[in-house]
């Protein structure tokens, strides 16, 4: 019996490959229902005027990408479609390419213009203190822009002096970003705040949810798919729920399958 | 001489922490002004610790193939992708690095194509790896191992749309457990950690942690 | 025999994906431009890195120090473009050496850019201790604004709702018990966290409750972090099949 716990492990790799291929390429329908922590998010934003300011920020790099990137695509879809504007910024060094294309595209999407609809502010260390500082004053923390253009000068800041003045800030996180921005941000500042993370922080951010600190949480990408379905901007994310659903029910097949050697093989 | 390398580095850190601990309740313009200006030169202070991280690296990879390790020859590979993004990214377009960033350039084919493919890829990996140990190490051996795993199976099948078709009762029990039971484990673990790290801030002021004076002499 | 089978298996792959490429560019599913380069060598990488699954091997380790070269050159150009180039080079270099310049330079940089270079002393054997007043600056002045904040976000915040009336009219019986439970759970984790005395009696009882809860927390964190590891395997199987091969729409 033992001997089906020792099988080599590159049958176990491959049997989740070929499910991952199949419930990709074979198209099924599945429905994504959007829970409440997704829909905290979408109502929020539905609930800000045209013309609003929505800072978005991108605290993730290319090792979270397939998670973050489609839900950052989806939620500035809703962001451009309801004509706010939307602030880009992140903590990463790694980050700026990916905001920079997750920007461009969307916003082209809708004819919005750079520096007027929105504005990409790009990295900045410091973590908490560079919260601070945009707590306190926006321009002393971000001078100049991504491409290099005064901050003061864009239109699409106006009214905007620190993050006192943000309608709505949107924290894609892969770090522990999400409990910064609380603690440092809207501790102080008073703005309000959503988060998408990772779904390996997604259980440790409910304490927030409960106590209002966040008004939504996009969870991984099912987290992702839920947006994705509620805006009607159907893509990877949505499209990846049904190799997420095949490889889940492999898993739990494999746990007790081994559960039932394992018991089996004590006897 | 003592003076300079450990006193003065006590007093730095008692004074910055009980200024900035009572900046807090005081709502003065100077105060936020106090407050800006030692937020801005923190962020500048963290800017320079990137440099501090790459040279760690380099030196790492330069010391293995000084020393010829065994794999020495991969650690080229370190270099040369950090040499051309480098020289792409000075170049900046034949705009050179003086002026703004230029889009679109071979800077950011480098960063589009490898990585960003590159370390997606990497970190998938974890995925098989996860699976393979499901499979093998999973085990209900204790009571509380038993409730770990029903937890995670609930979990598994209700966050995922086949949960739905299985019963619906399924999504509702993994919406229970992630908003009661583990809301309250996260809760007192948050508690516990905000408590320590007050704790650990305290003893930082008033010079009882003092790890980060680093050993050596002195 | 054993290594020149592996020699093969390497040689014939990599020949395999250059046919692959090769008919993909001349039947136009991948443009002949940078871009098209570009998803090959993506996906040359992907493959690259997941043939460890396999075994590992040198195509495995060129492509992960490649990328670790590659984020650490977009690291630094990144830095220098956002932060060094903005908040020092521009406000504080250009005015002192450029006559052209309309702003005077902002001296007062000159203290965080000197307590920067204390800190990269840290490497130099003679003036490594100047870097610990860099240090005590960066560790004092994070632990003095963390202390309110964090009693403020995360203690004082996260007890409120822990406090919520479990009946102040319109809830119904099952809320009222979740919020008896999420008060049980938090006071039973913290009491099995805080108290370093032997868990006999009474306390030995509330820490068991409190170890459940933990445990079922700790359920609820593998099944999400299956799901997220899965998510991102999902992600590069789907690059793999839409835009490098074109087999999805």
């Amino acid at each position: 019996m033992e001997r089906f716990l020792r099988i080599d492990r590159r049958i176990i790799f491959a049997i989740i490959t070929v499910a991952v291929i199949v419930s990709l390429v074979l198209r099924f329908e599945l429905p994504i229902p959007a829970s409440e922590p997704v829909h905290g998010i979408y109502k929020k934003i539905e609930s800000l005027p045209a013309g609003s300011h929505v800072m978005v920020a991108f605290d993730y790099d290319p090792s979270s990408k397939e998670e973050l990137q489609p839900m950052s695509i989806a939620f500035l879809h809703h962001c451009f479609s309801r004509d706010l504007k939307v602030i880009g910024m992140t903590h990463y060094p790694g980050a700026p390419g990916l905001a920079e294309q997750a920007l461009t595209s969307v916003a082209s999407q809708y004819q919005k213009k750079y520096g007027e609809d929105y504005v990409f502010l790009g990295y900045k260390p410091g973590s908490a203190s560079l919260v601070i500082n945009m707590g306190e004053n926006l321009y002393s923390a971000f001078p100049k822009d991504f491409y290099g253009n005064e901050t003061t000068t864009l239109p699409a800041l106006q009214g905007v002096d620190s993050l006192r003045e943000i309608d709505y800030l949107f924290d894609l996180a892969a770090g522990t970003t999400i409990e910064m921005w609380i603690a440092f941000g809207k501790e102080k500042y008073k703005f309000e705040l959503g988060a998408g993370c990772t779904a390996v922080m997604g259980p440790d951010m409910y304490p927030f949810l409960q106590s209002k600190q966040l008004t939504g949480l996009l969870g991984g990408l099912k987290g992702a798919a839920e947006y994705e379905a509620l805006v009607g901007k159907k893509a990877r994310a949505v499209s990846g729920m049904r190799p997420q659903s095949v490889v889940h029910v492999i898993i739990i097949l494999f746990v007790i399958f081994g559960n039932v050697i394992y018991f089996l093989s004590k006897r | 001489m003592n003076f300079l390398k450990r006193t003065i580095p006590l007093i730095i850190a008692f004074v910055m922490g009980v200024l900035m601990a009572l900046q807090y309740y005081v709502p003065h313009k100077l105060s936020q002004d106090l407050l800006e200006v030692v937020t801005r030169w923190d962020r500048i202070i963290a800017g320079f610790a990137v440099f501090i991280g790459a040279y760690s690296l380099f030196h790492l990879h330069w010391t293995r193939i000084k020393r010829k390790v065994e794999g020495w020859g991969y650690s080229a590979f370190v270099f040369f992708g950090a040499i051309i993004t480098l020289i792409f990214g000075l170049l900046n377009g034949g705009k050179f690095f003086w002026n703004d960033k230029q889009d679109g350039t071979m800077f950011d084919w480098l960063y589009y194509y490898i990585q960003v493919p590159a370390g997606a890829t990497i970190f998938s990996i974890l995925a098989f790896f996860i699976a393979s140990a499901a499979y093998r190490t999973f085990r209900a051996r204790t009571n509380e191992s038993t409730v770990l795993l029903i937890a995670a199976i609930i979990v598994m099948l209700g966050r995922v749309p086949i949960g739905n078709y299985i019963s619906q009762y399924i999504p509702a029990v993994a919406d229970w457990i992630m908003a009661v039971p583990n809301l309250a484990a996260k809760r007192g673990i948050l508690l516990g950690v905000s408590l320590g790290a007050i704790a650990t801030s305290l003893k930082i002021i008033f010079g009882i942690e003092r790890s980060y004076l680093g050993g050596g002499e002195q | 025999m054993r290594k020149n089978s592996n020699f093969f298996i390497l040689i014939g792959t990599i020949g395999l994906f250059v046919c692959i490429n090769i008919f993909l560019m001349a039947s136009g599913k991948l443009p002949f431009s940078s871009d098209g380069f570009g998803i090959i060598l993506g996906a040359g990488l992907t493959l690259a890195i997941y043939s460890f699954l396999y075994k590992d091997n040198p195509a495995f380790k060129i492509a992960e120090n490649l990328y670790v070269g590659v984020s650490l050159g977009y690291t630094i150009i990144i830095t220098w473009f956002n932060f060094l180039k903005p908040d020092l080079y521009d406000p504080l270099i250009v005015p002192i050496f450029s006559k052209t310049a309309t702003r005077d330079p902002r001296y007062a940089l000159l203290i965080p850019s000197l307590l920067g270079i204390f800190m990269l002393l840290r490497f130099s054997k003679k003036l490594s201790w100047l870097s610990r007043w860099t240090f005590a600056f960066v560790v004092g002045l994070g632990a003095g604004v963390s202390i309110p904040r964090v009693i403020s976000a995360f203690i004082l915040e996260q007890i409120k709702p822990s406090l919520n009336p479990v009946f102040s009219g319109g809830e119904t019986m099952l809320s009222s018990i979740n919020t008896l439970l999420i008060m049980l759970g938090v006071i039973s984790v913290l009491i099995y966290f805080i108290f370093s005395v032997e868990h006999k009696g009474a306390i030995g009882k509330v820490s068991k409750i409190g170890i459940w809860f933990l445990m079922i927390s700790f359920g609820a964190s593998f099944g999400y972090t299956v799901m997220g590891r899965l998510s991102l395997l999902i992600g590069r199987i789907q690059f793999l099949l839409r835009d490098w091969l074109g087999i999805l729409q």
